[in-house]
């Protein structure tokens, strides 16, 4: 079938320059088939579906053209109060801090101005950690070792940046693939791993899939593995805080491919009817399992942009910059902790792994698409970085990599010893019932006995 | 003791938790300035102001989200559902988040959030305004499910249900709202203002959920029904005089097998009613329980009388509704077997 491809040609450079300029601005990074022509098909209805595809499919080479990629330092930082009428240029295009050289440009680095070279060094760290272990479990998950497992290799900056401006009792509403979260801040990793392993350090006891993690007091709700329905409890939980004069967040995640439930609009609606202490991110990194994100996005033009609708400020970040995350992170928790009401922050990253250890993405896109994404590897733009400021170097970093294989494979044998799936160390059968209510009805109890625990 | 409509005895229930709770909040379509399309919130919002009862968008899913989100939190929040036959949308939000948050965080969190219905026929509402779901959220572990038949048990069991560690649905019968019905559709309105069942105490009590109560003592036959239908079963009852046993569940989630079991073992027959549909209905799951727990106690098939396997009709509302006669029907095949 015939198609012509429409290619954007505009530069978001110029927004600033032209106010008028929102009413004619094509679509980006999309692609839509147009129509077959009315003769070719001999009808004569004007009304065609279209339908989104992605730059490039399996064998083809991996095409980014589209994408557009502003500089670095280029957007001004926004009020804290700023209104969504007034972010629409940070809506639509990316806030990047880290130039090609490595060095941290513009004015949001004056959001960095809280963070010093050790925990630019902690982030790198908790990156590195964040990526072994995902490339650990994909292998045990392949031995058989456990049933499932979702890496969340490429977008590792996004939440071990955003967690170094979380404070104790915010509580994150998180995917599954925002396990940087939890590693980010300190949550021992013998219980990362036994939610895995389902095992005795499980602590949900064998309750859940792994990565499906649940760590109160680490800030971190419990995982449903539905989309997109705890968009929506960030929202009320920020409420309840709101109401109850709690100082603390509360952070909703969601996936560009989950953008499209209810529970999306849901949230944004009750987070304009009552303007909760919330931030809601949308991680953007182009792939729902094997559609491409074009499907969700349809004729918007961002995810951030949607937000603008509801009268929620939002801005879109190079996801795969530790630094622009650091910063935009330490300004939207500040502006919210203050009162402004909430924010949406669109997270422009790409989704490097398969989708789950149930997935195989050289079915549906290029093999090696992932090392052409334009923004990079957010572990090699932050050890650019920080070799930029004389703070490291690759000896040093060579270095870590063999500190944090030996902490993450220590740590795996002790919980390995504890039960894998090949080899394992059952659970007590009582904990199917327990919690199901807090205190147990007669006809559980009656169930329980009849297994026999 | 003063009497109260159901309607007034719902509100007195938020009101006194409204006051002994301030982690107690109520929303809704409508439920705030207004005081709800049913007037159950009435003068709430003017109480105890806007941050403890404020009205929502036309959202379930959102009304229930932010709540799951708010009780997860600490929070206690009573929410309305304007009709019953508009929770679908938050069904997801139910079932999938509200009864699971417990077990899958093996306690780390949980979700006291109590969801009021209006449920059931005989308003002339159709399909839209009428439908009774119990059966949807009885099938759901994590759950708690329950429809009173009184004001006083509105009262008691509301107050339960917001004191309840866990989700609660709350399903009230609208044609009870404002007096008892007996399903005779012809005769004058009653009012709860001078029926015994009316006289709703001040303050706070509670009646504990999984507790039936037996409206009706008897020995020839246990009826076992809720809602609406209590008074419809006790109407059929007099109207043949036979001495049965009227059991009012009053909780369907969980059931109160010990007080099913030991009556139906008393009285060796077995009638089950409900105005919700028959297939896959309550009535099967209280009859599997009845056989297994008393069948050999059993001298005739238990019978059932159900709303028919149809959309709630408008017009033909009296033709659906599982009225006396049917129910009589049901009483005379059971114990003529």
């Amino acid at each position: 079938m015939p198609h012509k491809k429409r290619k954007n040609s505009y530069k978001i450079n110029r927004w600033s320059e032209d106010e008028e300029v929102l009413r004619v601005l094509p679509d980006i990074d999309l692609e839509f088939n147009e129509c077959t022509s009315l003769e070719e098909k001999n009808v004569t209805s004007h009304c065609k579906l279209s339908f989104a595809h992605p730059p490039a499919r399996p064998g083809q080479t991996p095409d980014f053209s589209s994408v557009e990629i502003p500089e670095a330092g280029l957007l001004p930082v926004l009020p804290l109060d700023v209104t969504a009428a007034d972010c629409v240029e940070h809506a639509n295009s990316l806030i990047r801090v880290m130039d090609e050289n490595g060095e941290a440009v513009g004015p949001w680095t004056d959001f960095l101005s809280r963070f010093d070279v050790d925990t630019l060094r902690a982030g790198l760290r908790d990156m590195m950690i964040s990526r072994t272990i995902d490339m650990r479990m994909m292998n045990a998950q392949r031995q058989g070792k456990m049933s499932f497992y979702i890496q969340g290799v490429g977008e590792e900056a996004i939440a071990c940046g955003f967690q170094r401006c979380l404070k104790p009792g915010d509580m994150n509403f998180p995917t599954y693939r925002q396990q940087g979260l939890l590693i980010a801040g300190g949550y021992p990793l013998e219980m990362l791993l036994g939610q895995f392993y389902s095992n005795a350090f499980d602590p949900l006891q064998g309750r859940q899939l792994p990565t499906l993690h649940s760590a109160r007091d680490y800030g971190y709700f419990t995982v449903s593995g539905n989309l997109g329905t705890q968009y929506v409890h960030a929202v009320g939980w920020a409420m309840a805080n709101a109401l109850t004069q709690q100082e603390n967040i509360s952070i909703g995640w969601i996936g560009d491919g989950s953008t499209a439930s209810n529970d999306f609009h849901t949230a944004l609606l009750s987070a304009s009817s009552y303007s909760p202490p919330v931030i809601l991110n949308v991680v953007n990194n182009q792939w729902a399992i094997s559609t491409y994100t074009g499907v969700a996005k349809g004729r918007g033009r961002t995810y951030a942009a949607r937000a603008l609708g509801y009268g929620i400020p939002a801005i879109r970040v190079d996801g795969n910059d530790y630094l622009a995350v650091l910063a935009v992170s330490e300004w939207a928790t500040q502006r919210v902790r203050a009162g402004h009401g909430p924010v949406l922050i669109e997270w422009y990253t790409y989704r490097v792994g398969a989708h789950s250890s149930s997935d195989d993405p050289s079915a549906y896109r290029p093999r090696d698409e992932g090392k052409a994404w334009p923004f990079g590897d957010p572990v090699e733009r932050l050890k650019k970085h920080l070799i930029h400021i004389g703070e490291w170097s690759e000896q040093r970093h060579v270095q870590a990599e063999a500190e944090v294989l030996s902490q993450v494979v220590e740590v795996q044998k002790r919980v390995e010893a504890a039960g894998t799936m090949i080899d394992p160390k059952p659970i007590p059968g009582a904990t199917i019932f327990k919690g199901v209510y807090a205190d147990m009805p007669e006809h559980i109890r009656r169930q329980r006995q009849e297994l026999g625990v | 003791m003063p009497q109260l409509t159901m309607i007034e005895a719902l509100r007195d229930a938020m009101d006194v938790m409204l006051a002994r709770d301030p982690k107690v909040v109520i929303f809704g379509e409508d439920v705030g300035y207004f005081g709800g399309v049913f007037r159950c919130t009435s003068g709430l919002q003017k109480k105890y102001g806007e941050e403890r009862v404020f009205d929502t968008p036309i959202n379930e899913s959102a009304i229930v989200g932010i709540g799951i989100g708010m009780a997860a939190q600490g929070m206690k929040p009573c929410v309305e559902i304007q009709f019953a036959d508009y929770v679908y949308p938050a069904y997801d939000q139910i079932t999938q988040e509200a009864a699971r948050i417990r077990h899958r965080s093996n306690e780390q969190f949980s979700c006291p959030i109590v969801i009021r219905m209006p449920t059931g026929g005989g308003i002339f509402g159709g399909q839209t305004h009428s439908q009774s779901p119990e059966a949807l959220f009885t099938h759901v572990a994590g759950l708690k499910v329950v429809q009173p038949c009184t004001p006083h048990d509105a009262k008691g069991l509301l107050i339960s249900a917001m004191e309840d560690p866990d989700p609660v649905i709350f399903l009230e019968p609208k044609r009870l709202y404002n007096g008892p019905f007996n399903g005779d559709h012809k005769a004058p309105a009653q009012s709860w203002k001078n029926h015994q069942l009316g006289e709703v105490p001040e303050g706070h009590y509670s009646i504990p959920i999984g507790k039936a109560r037996v409206h009706r003592e008897g020995s020839a036959v246990t009826i076992l029904t809720y809602g609406t239908m209590v008074f419809v079963a006790e109407a059929a009852v007099n109207t043949l005089g036979v001495d049965a046993e009227i059991i009012d569940l009053r909780s369907l989630l969980p059931l109160d097998l010990e007080t099913i079991e030991e009556s139906v073992r008393k009285t060796g027959r077995c009638v089950v009613l409900h105005e919700a549909t028959k297939t896959s209905g309550l009535a099967g799951e209280i009859i599997a329980i009845v056989q297994e727990a008393c069948f050999y106690h059993l001298e005739a098939p238990v019978q059932r009388v159900t709303g028919w396997d149809a959309p709630y009709p408008h017009a033909l509302e009296w033709d659906y509704f599982p009225g006396q006669e049917r129910v009589c029907r049901a009483l005379q095949a059971v114990m003529e077997a």
